[in-house]
């Protein structure tokens, strides 16, 4: 097999392993806000979740019918030397994982509407490039809902507010979404950098396993106690009450410009799909996020 | 909190028992629709045209599964529900023209539907969002498909379900909207999580 249907098959198993099973912080946070429930209805919630996801695994079917707009983060080796190759390996990739698994067709022209039917189209699948030093290629598979996706939102705050400031817009961002967006959420934050930056970070800081804290402390001390403050909310499992709002908020940030402080919050449902894997230049695929060998 | 078994067609009758919190599970016939075919839907009403489908007494379903053919019949792959405000811009004038009676979806839905309920004897439920695996099994077979040309996603597919459920009943016919009643507490709720991260109203 050249190096180039190798990268292709990893990627169709990515996203197979992505939308079928969740990685193993999400399922257990899961489990344990069904442990600690006492509301009779968010515990058939957390039950359904639970069930769903034991059957996914079980039948090899996508746990969620939205299997959102494919993206991919992808760092590559300045001595990878496939780079050029990359983008319609990507592509390919999404075409079969569509049909293969299946994927559900969400690629839609926002103009005429039309429904591109196998998840490419302009700008999609998106890639998110970065460059870093080494031999290998590191994919990440980030399928994520729409339903989620719609309740997140941009603050471009007035420096003075602050991070108060910053706490308030994230809560706010909660409490306005109730349960549309699939609770228990994640929440990903982007502080700084512009507009486009602080949205970015956002959604990249979803990448970030929810039980490893930001290395800065000061970052790390705001996760934990946002995610305390939004499950006093009531929300609940699905809205429908009780004690798990969210399992997780995972917060990035960037320098920002003395005039402005931008913050960007992406709501992730409890689907929170991802899956990456490492590929050498010699042909050996590492699986990060799932265990060797499955896909 | 009481627990029903429906099979379609269903009668006002049936549904104004219902109240909000109880569970129900639903056999018979079920139409997904989502923005689009609503859209069309209710185009096709003021042009007078005949609509594909008869919705009166049956479930509407918002939900845009993953499907696929096998031996030219189609199977549910993956079908939980989708988020139902966004169809709040056509509910209420969906359940006075075609006389539906059970919407099932996720994250409920707002003032105007929870009257046309009331005003009309329809119930909104909501089944776990995501849980689309759970779902699928419930179908036992595709009847058909109409208006495939809005995309997979967005067609009207004619599902045969049996014991679809849990669903839990959030707007009832006699007014009342847990979802609504859930965020309002949450708003009281508000002033407790400010004063936890020392911010201010």
């Amino acid at each position: 097999m050249s190096l180039v249907e190798k990268i292709e098959d990893t990627v169709v198993n990515l996203l197979r392993l992505a939308v079928t099973k969740l990685p193993k912080d999400v399922k257990e946070a899961l489990e344990a806000a069904y442990e600690k429930e006492n509301n009779e209805t968010a515990k058939t919630q957390l039950k359904a979740i639970l069930d769903n996801i034991t059957l996914a695994e079980k039948t090899r079917r996508p746990m969620c019918q939205d299997t959102g707009v494919i993206i991919f983060y992808v760092s590559v080796g300045d001595e990878f030397k496939k780079i050029g190759k990359l983008p319609e390996i990507f592509r390919n990739a999404t075409i079969r994982a569509t049909k293969e698994i299946p994927l559900r067709p969400n690629a839609v022209h926002p103009i005429t509407q039309k429904n591109s039917g196998d998840n490419t189209g302009r700008y999609l699948p998106y890639i998110n490039w970065e460059i870093i030093q080494g031999d290998f290629l590191e994919i990440t598979a980030f399928p994520k809902g729409g339903g989620s996706e719609n309740m997140s939102r941009l603050g471009m705050l007035k420096p003075g507010e602050g991070i108060n400031g910053m706490k308030k817009f994230v809560v706010d961002t909660v409490l306005r979404a109730g349960g549309q967006p699939c609770p228990p959420v994640i929440l990903g934050v982007g502080l700084g950098g512009g507009a486009d930056i602080a949205m970015k970070l956002a959604k990249k800081a979803l990448l970030r396993p929810i039980t490893e804290r930001h290395p800065d402390p000061e970052i790390a001390r705001l996760e934990k106690e946002l995610l305390d403050a939004i499950n006093d909310s009531g929300i609940g499992p699905m809205g429908l009450g009780g004690r798990t709002t969210a399992l997780g908020v995972n917060i990035e940030y960037a320098h920002r410009h003395p005039a402005s402080y931008p913050v960007g919050v992406v709501v992730q449902c409890w689907a929170a799909r991802r899956a990456s894997a490492r590929i050498y230049f010699d042909g050996t695929v590492e699986y990060l996020t799932h265990e060797v060998g499955e896909g | 909190m009481t627990i029903y078994k429906f099979k379609t067609p269903i009668s006002e009758e049936d549904v104004r028992k219902l109240r909000v919190g109880d569970t129900i599970y639903v056999s018979g016939i079920m139409v997904t629709a989502r923005d689009e075919a609503h859209k069309r839907a209710l185009e096709y009403y003021e042009e007078g045209k005949k609509l594909p489908v008869d919705f009166e007494g049956i479930a509407l379903y918002h939900c845009g599964p993953i499907v696929k053919k096998v031996n030219d019949e189609w199977v549910a792959v993956a079908a939980g529900p989708t988020t139902s405000t966004r169809m709040d811009l056509f509910e209420a004038e969906f359940i006075e023209k075609f006389k539906v009676r059970i919407i099932i979806g996720k994250g409920g839905m707002g003032e105007k539907t929870t009257k046309a309920c009331e005003r009309y004897g329809a119930v909104y439920c909501a089944f776990v969002g995501g849980a689309a695996v759970l779902a699928a099994n419930a179908i036992k077979r595709i009847k058909g498909v109409e208006w495939l040309d809005l995309g997979m996603p967005e067609a009207l597919w004619i599902l045969e379900v049996e014991n679809f459920g849990p669903l839990i009943v959030t707007i009832d016919s006699h007014g009342n909207n847990l979802h609504q009643e859930i965020m309002s507490r949450v708003e009281a709720n508000k002033d407790i999580i400010y004063k936890k991260l020392g911010l201010k109203g």
